[in-house]
């Protein structure tokens, strides 16, 4: 098949490429440079918003476009993470019904639901997406999410599929979960333990080479583990830990991201504080592949003692 | 009398003190029981809603302590649950929900084999530090249907109080006449097909009685009323409760029909958890022994 993958300079997307071209003809598109990629990837630099990429489109006889061109950083203004991702995705929608590419696979994510003390305990894929009522800041990776749903059900001969998986983890990632991990001394908030989900990078890139295959549909969450309270993971890792009340951790925060201290924008301290359980039972019937990473294998690479190796 | 049979009295009472504050901290027995109760633990130790027999472990002893020599709870009917999905549906009275507390560890104590019984928390509840936690490793839930149905497909027995707040907060006049109940615990129960156990608590209600229910004092506190109890705050008095579990009822229909037609279903619920508790008090001689 041929394949164009956006957003494919980023970790994730090179990982993507790399993983795909074993089977498949790979092409990318992205405005950033993207040294290094095997011979065999052709990478377009340019905005996907921009004439030259609806004639790499037009011309690339693409079977399916794999879109991980969202962009997740909240530090970069407003008006620029929409035009990013909303725009760029309309745009990229346009296109693909326009010159009859088959299929579009997003990789949206788990954090659309949002960690809501109200959710019910598992929150299957129907369930409504409320991240933007407690995080203002991620209303357009919602929007970019709903903007595909309409286009799923606008274009039933286009096999639209939708990923939203839990947090991602991986030695290479440098998103939330991972860098929580990655700390020496990690606090949580003090009173409460979470029931958390995590996903494997390796088990992500597996997903969404099983999304590819004809026939596959639909929204999926994802995961790799069983629910597991967030004590038994910071347990697992062995590192000491430092329970924080939530309104001090809170302020703190709020002024450690206003002076550009910390990478963890204050809303999310809900991921440590309120459930989120995907019910993955439909990713689980319907594509071909099942997790392989074990929460220990997952938290391999962040143990205190592998830290020390 | 003299000092030997004072000190006497004092050293037997010292001991039998000091063999319930063993069985509080720990106790064979009831972790023997505690094993045999059925779960669905993950590799973690925990289900999926975050109940932890171990963590139970440490806290039972506590809820065994209050169940046999607090409340003195007695129990009637308790081979009327069924093995499998089950929803108790229990009266609600004593300012602190201590009824549910008493239902789950007679379930616990003196069914054969032990169950334990999943009751639904307040929408307050995951936001409270501590107790957010403390609830779900003892196996609550958060109260909305689709939980509560996906508890009941995986063979789980919920306890439900249909008069909610209502129930908990009335006032000393208005002592075992049951209040206004919901009707979405009906629904369900017929949407998952599961058999409804009445459960009448007779004992609770004189445990903290409230001589007026104060709205405006509720508002400054964020709940429907504060109670006015002799003890200013409320507190349990040691009551002695009598619990009793009705016949299961199965209901049966569309579990989305309209409220008339589920009302009617909850009123032949509710007429015969009133007679339960009628005949529960005529029982009674007195309400501390």
């Amino acid at each position: 098949m041929r394949i164009c993958v956006t957003g494919i300079s980023g970790r994730l997307g090179r990982r993507v490429a790399q993983m795909l071209r074993r089977k498949h003809e790979v092409v990318g598109i992205d405005q950033r440079a993207s040294p290094g990629l095997p011979a065999n990837i052709v990478h377009h630099q340019v905005d996907i918003r921009r004439r030259p990429a609806e004639d790499i489109l037009r011309n690339g006889k693409f079977d399916a476009v794999v879109h991980l061109g969202t962009i997740h950083n909240f530090r970069i203004p407003s008006e620029k993470l929409y035009a990013r991702n909303v725009i760029g995705t309309e745009t990229l929608l346009r296109y693909v019904s326009k010159y009859k590419i088959k299929k579009l696979v997003l990789l949206s994510s788990g954090d659309v639901y949002g960690p809501m003390p109200t959710n019910s305990h598992f929150i299957s894929e129907d369930a409504p997406l409320m991240a933007s009522q407690r995080f203002p800041e991620v209303r357009t990776l919602v929007a970019v999410d709903r903007a595909v749903q309409s286009f799923f059900w606008r274009h039933v001969d286009i096999e639209t599929v939708i990923l939203r998986p839990a947090h991602i983890v991986g030695p290479h990632v440098r998103n939330a979960p991972s860098n929580y991990f990655r700390l020496r001394i990690v606090p949580k908030i003090m009173g409460f333990d979470p029931i958390v989900q995590l996903i494997a990078e390796d088990d992500l890139l597996r997903y969404i080479e099983a999304s590819i295959e004809p026939g596959v549909r639909g929204v999926f969450n994802l995961a790799s583990t069983d629910p597991v309270p967030l004590s038994r993971i910071l347990k697992a890792l062995g590192k000491p830990t430092l329970p924080v009340p939530y309104p001090l951790f809170r302020g703190f925060l709020e002024r450690a991201w206003k002076y550009r201290l910390t990478s963890f924008p204050a809303p999310e301290l809900d991921h440590i504080r309120f459930n989120a359980v995907l019910d993955t039972a439909r990713a689980r019937d319907e594509l071909k592949t099942l997790p392989e990473r074990s929460l220990y294998e997952i938290l391999e690479p962040f143990r205190a003692e592998t830290i020390e190796e | 009398m003299d000092w030997t049979t004072v000190a006497g009295k004092v050293l037997g009472f010292a001991n039998r003190a000091s063999e319930q504050i063993g069985e509080i901290i720990s106790s064979p027995e009831l972790e023997a029981r505690l094993d045999r109760i059925p779960t669905r633990l993950s590799d973690y130790g925990v289900d999926a809603f975050g109940f932890d027999p171990q963590y139970v472990k440490r806290v039972i002893g506590l809820g065994a302590w209050v169940y046999r020599h607090y409340h003195r709870c007695e129990s009637f009917g308790i081979e009327n649950i069924p093995d499998g999905r089950c929803l108790l549906v229990s009266n609600h009275s004593g300012q602190l929900p201590m009824d549910g507390a008493m239902i789950a560890m007679s379930m616990f104590l003196e069914r054969e084999p032990p169950r334990f019984c999943r009751s639904a928390i307040e929408r307050f509840v995951p936001e409270t530090p501590f107790v957010s936690t403390f609830m779900a490793r003892v196996g609550q839930f958060l109260g909305t249907p689709e939980n509560a149905k996906r508890l009941l497909e995986a063979e789980e027995s919920l306890l439900v109080f249909p008069e909610g707040v209502r129930g908990l907060n009335k006032v000393w006049s208005e002592r075992y006449r049951l209040q206004q109940f919901g009707t979405g615990f009906m629904r369900l129960a017929i949407e998952a097909n599961a058999p409804i156990v009445p459960v009448a608590v007779i004992g609770a209600e004189e445990q903290s009685p409230s001589i007026f229910a104060s709205r405006t004092l509720g508002k400054l506190f964020g709940v429907p009323a504060l109670p006015i109890t002799p003890t200013l705050v409320p507190f349990p008095a040691p009551t002695r409760y009598r619990i009793y579990f009705g016949k299961p009822m199965v209901f049966s229909g569309d579990p989305n029909d309209e409220d008339d037609v589920i009302r009617h279903k909850v009123d032949t619920l509710r007429s015969a958890m009133q007679s339960m508790i009628d005949e529960g008090l005529k029982a009674r001689e007195h309400v501390f022994w």
